[in-house]
């Protein structure tokens, strides 16, 4: 990270002219920052799929099947016949130019091939030499051109500046969703083995150990233990978390990366405390799982059918201990996946039942067949009932903005539920400009498995936009917080503030509720989960 | 999701609006009009501007005689032909072309053309059958 | 200079050009361009879009994935967004409705500013919006009123949007706000697409070419109605289409020059339809971003291909950490 630019000299580096060369004839250049590491052939292996080999995205040679144009082809093929989606998006683009500027990468880095349109032309070429009479006929005056090697590295590295946040579908006349397209690009790129490992390696995890991270069933509960000393330490209060327990209420299921890293843990305790207080005071019982202990699923970002794989523990598990229905932690990309692809994959969950808030008696009918409701959904129906004892003043604190996450802001409109919860729980809440914030909500840059460390210039330059937005409420609210429901966030968003707004903080939501919930038996607390002095509490949280 | 009914279906009402002039005239349709010409007028022999002009160009030139008459006070108006006329509808032109419904309205609804002209102008034989 | 305008403005010229003068030259060449040449056109437009569409009918749709632009329908006290997330089908017809009618989604489009300082700002922008939309509604009102062509008699309904379209009742023959209105979209999406650095970026050959064959139509026509010296005889030009539409083709006399070479590029027109970008015709309304209904959850979406996946089970999992399970308290299936 020492090469890393400083922000100066990022900004300095901005620049928006079209190169004098056509996009067709302006070879990729593949650079450094920019980029992830190639997968690692272990990982690749382990999921069974093809050509696991050691290969460098920086050497000539990729390493590819002597056959590679022949199997894209193909792969092409069979996929124009499975998504009618990609088939229509191929040929319907009028270049309109409508998404050209919606791009956050486009935005950060002003390079041509990341407006959307152009991304997307560079299959659309592809597509029209391979499968269109025009293209054929016409060849470049068409649009057209063969696949080489070099559209092949032009494919990968463009694919991976894609954090298939959807914004640019929102703008589209017709809708063309670049998300699908990247997710159908890196389908193809899958079949000759062009991953990067930081979604590789956490997909062979967490087909293996249940998690990306890999953390082993037993490690899984000592880290929860860790959180009860922390949550023991602030409130007084011994928590028993379940795991694995045959008969409960619910299975919750959250990304694993909150039981690991900063701030996401303090989201975790936030999650122990309130099914604490749910236990004590209504005796709803919710369990853990270290099988199903990952709700993020990166097969989403390599193939449809690893997603899949990946995404069967969640019903396999619901079954397995045999609860009433499943609850979902704070994710992004995992909710796209539930609320628009599991039911269809690995559904139906008969063996489950239609959720219901034992508590307020809210029927979820808009959770009826897939049987997962959203830890927020939930949260602010128990606010809106008034079970849950909150003193807001706890966060005052605080000022916050809240940062819509794409998935659960474009693929499935959860944008008031996040905004009651919070206003609930805290005092001082400024939303951002309303052109970056709920459908119109600007990626963190590092989606998509993106967020590695590898190509920190790439995600620092794509989270500008963001970056800028909570810059203008810092300077005009004197906002000190980023909430978020979004675990991909709580990893990639501190850094991006550090670099662009260093006085933000970032934090999950759950982390806030958990801090203004009034525990039955806690005692007098001083700090807020981070250890940090509560407002008014400064001296007696130093003793 | 079985949505090819539906695909059809709308493919079926597109092409059938598409097509509406083919199934609205069934295969038939009154044949264009014939120019009437009165007894007048084929007396005079020649009009006001050469015949293929005329038919196509008569609008531009009613337009042209209404500026120069009611603007700039012109009543000649000196043919292709050097004979002179008085530019006017209702006299020069109903003059010969005496009955309005059959030489003007047939082509005119034939077109569905709708001009302007008799906003003021007067049809004289309407005048004449009102006076009877 | 750029190959990408310069080619189908060529194109153009030479379509221009060889209608033109053919079509003055012989009796034959009307013909071809009269009757010869629409019937095929006509022909290739049918069979071509049915083609195309059901050619993407064909295709499944494996899962539903609505891009959500407003709330969800979620808890009964939260208002939903119902048209921007249609939860039922009667939301999706307004959605798509919307969309094809009033480009809902073009209608959201932001210009995209950095000031000096990297500050970003992201302004409404509706040009784009206003154009395409009166682009398009031109084009259809222009293409309605052209029925009194191909119907006899004229049904009222056209004589009353011809009267609404020529209301100013300026010029003669009367001005028709379609057609200028037509000609001046076109002009304009042609001006962005040269003027805008990333839009001429990003813009191929086949954008321009429908884009001149139009401004050609557009001012053919144009050019036939008001110019003197290039008018046809209006009532040859329907005896013409007329005898098109009654399956008894005729060339008769006063249809000359220009109007061939406004029926010529409709035709053209007509006959690239389906396979061009034009197609978004009938897309659009196989977009499962936006005609599917974002009540994923409530209602399962069957997947036609869903396939059974290598899945690494509850069993496979408890053979690999049985032993560290049991010592951390985990509870297992087999001791």
């Amino acid at each position: 990270m020492s090469d890393l630019l400083t922000p100066e000299e990022m900004k300095a580096n901005l620049d928006y002219h079209t190169p004098h060369s056509g996009w067709m004839n302006t070879p990729v250049n593949i650079r450094k920052g920019m980029y992830c590491y190639a997968s690692n052939p272990k990982s690749v292996e382990t999921l069974g799929l093809p050509n696991a080999r050691k290969w460098n995205p920086m050497e000539e040679d990729w390493e590819l099947p002597e056959n590679w144009q022949q199997i894209l082809h193909e792969g092409f093929k069979e996929r124009l016949e499975r998504f009618r989606s990609i088939k229509v998006f191929m040929d319907i683009c009028v270049r309109c130019g409508a998404c050209s500027d919606k791009c956050h990468f486009f935005i950060g880095t002003g390079d041509p091939k990341n407006m959307p349109v152009l991304r997307a032309e560079l299959l659309r070429s592809v597509y029209r030499n391979d499968f269109t009479r025009f293209g054929k006929i016409f060849g470049k005056l068409a649009g057209a051109r063969p696949m080489t090697a070099n559209v092949l590295k032009e494919w990968w590295y463009y694919l991976f500046q894609c954090t298939e946040c959807r914004r640019c579908s929102l703008f589209c006349p017709y809708g063309i969703d670049t998300a699908e397209i990247t997710i159908f690009g890196r389908e193809l790129l899958n079949l000759l083995g062009l991953n990067i490992d930081w979604i590789a390696t956490p997909v062979a995890n967490c087909y293996r150990t249940g998690n990306h991270l890999g953390i082993q069933p037993h490690a899984y509960k000592d880290m929860l233990d860790f959180f009860v000393d922390d949550i023991e330490d602030i409130t007084g209060l011994r928590l028993e978390p379940n795991f694995n327990k045959k008969g409960a209420d619910i299975l919750f299921i959250t990304p694993s990366g909150d039981v690991f890293a900063d701030p996401g843990t303090y989201t975790c305790m936030g999650y122990m405390m309130l099914f604490h207080y749910l236990k004590e005071k209504y005796g709803l019982d919710v369990t853990w799982s270290t099988y199903a202990s990952e709700g993020g699923n990166f097969g989403f970002f390599t193939a449809h059918e690893v997603m899949k794989r990946l995404n069967a523990k969640m019903y396999a598990e619901a079954k397995r201990l045999g609860v009433k229905w499943i609850l979902g932690g704070e994710c992004g990309h995992m909710w796209r996946v539930i609320h628009q692809y599991m039911d269809t994959m690995n559904g139906p969950a008969d063996f489950l039942e239609e959720p219901v808030s034992p508590i307020t008696g809210t029927k979820f009918e808009n959770a009826k067949s897939t049987k997962m409701v959203h830890i927020t959904e939930f949260t602010a129906d128990l606010i809106k009932h008034n079970k849950l004892e909150l003193d807001p003043s706890r966060n005052d604190h605080l000022k916050v903005t809240f940062h819509d996450s794409c998935n659960p802001s474009r693929g499935m409109g959860m944008f008031e539920e996040p905004r009651y919860v919070i206003k609930n729980v805290c005092n001082h809440f400024y939303d951002m400009p309303r052109n970056t914030i709920k459908e119109q909500t600007f990626c963190c840059g590092s989606g998509s498995g993106l967020n590695a460390g590898e190509d920190m210039e790439l995600r620092m330059m794509g989270g500008l936009p963001r970056a800028n937005a909570v810059r203008h409420v810092h300077e005009k609210h004197g906002v000190n917080i980023l909430a978020n429901v979004c675990a991909v966030d709580r990893a990639a968003l501190p850094a991006l503030m550090e670099y662009w707004v260093p006085e933000v903080d970032v934090t999950g939501t759950t982390e806030l509720v958990a801090n203004a919930l009034l525990m039955p038996g806690e005692k007098k607390r001083t700090t807020d989960l981070r250890s940090e002095p509560l407002p008014g509490m400064e001296e007696e949280a130093d003793e | 999701m079985n949505d090819k009914k539906w695909i059809v279906l709308g493919l079926v009402v597109f092409f059938a609006i598409v097509l509406f002039p083919v199934w609205y005239n069934r295969g038939k349709a009154a044949p264009a009009p014939e120019v009437w010409l009165s007894d007048t007028a084929k007396a005079a022999e020649t009009c006001v501007k050469p015949l293929e002009d005329i038919r196509r160009n008569h609008m531009h030139l009613l337009d042209q005689w209404r500026d120069t008459v009611s603007r700039e006070g012109k009543r000649v108006f000196v043919a292709w032909n050097d004979k002179e006329y008085y530019p006017g509808l209702t006299t020069t032109c109903l003059g010969c072309h005496e009955d309005k419904a059959k030489f003007c309205d047939r082509c005119h609804n034939y077109a569905s053309v709708s001009p302007y002209c008799w906003d003021c102008h007067i049809n004289p034989k309407e005048m004449n059958y009102g006076k009877k | 200079m750029n190959v990408h305008y310069i080619f189908p403005f060529l194109v153009v010229c030479v379509m221009f050009l060889i209608s033109y003068f053919l079509s003055e030259a012989a009796t034959g060449f009307k013909y071809l361009f009269g009757v010869v040449i629409p019937y095929l056109a006509i022909l290739t437009f049918v069979a071509g879009v049915t083609y195309r569409m059901m050619n993407w009918a064909k295709s499944a749709v494996p899962f539903r994935i609505p891009t959500t632009a407003g709330q969800q329908k979620s808890l009964p006290w939260i208002k939903p967004n119902q048209f921007d997330n249609p939860s039922s089908k009667f939301g999706v017809l307004v959605r798509m409705l919307l969309e094809i009618l009033v480009f809902r989604s073009l209608f959201r489009n932001t210009k995209f500013r950095m000031s000096e300082d990297a500050q970003s700002s992201y302004e409404m922008e509706k040009w784009l919006w206003l154009g395409a939309l009166v682009f398009h509604w031109a084009f259809l009102v222009t293409l309605v009123r052209h029925l009194r062509f191909f119907t006899e008699p004229v049904p009222q309904a056209l004589m009353l949007l011809e009267s609404l379209d020529g209301f100013m009742q300026v010029m003669l023959p009367g001005l028709m706000l379609s057609g200028v209105a037509l000609l001046a979209a076109a002009t304009y999406l042609f001006l962005r697409r040269i003027f805008l650095p990333q839009v001429k970026y990003i813009s191929l050959s086949s954008d321009y070419f429908p884009l001149f064959l139009i401004i050609g139509i557009a001012a053919s026509g144009i050019l036939m109605r008001y110019v003197p010296d290039l008018k046809i005889d209006v009532t040859a030009a329907k005896e013409l289409s007329m005898g098109l539409v009654t399956l008894r083709p005729t060339i008769p006399e006063g249809v000359d020059g220009i109007f061939f070479v406004h029926v010529f590029m409709v035709s053209a027109l007509l006959a690239y339809f389906p396979f061009s970008k034009l197609m978004h015709l009938g897309g659009i309304f196989l977009s499962p971003t936006r005609n599917t209904t974002t009540n994923t959850r409530e209602a399962r979406h069957v997947n036609p291909w869903n396939y059974p996946v290598k899945v690494h089970t509850y069993d496979e999992y408890e053979d690999d950490f049985r032993e560290k399970m049991i010592e951390a308290g985990l509870p297992v299936e087999k001791e």
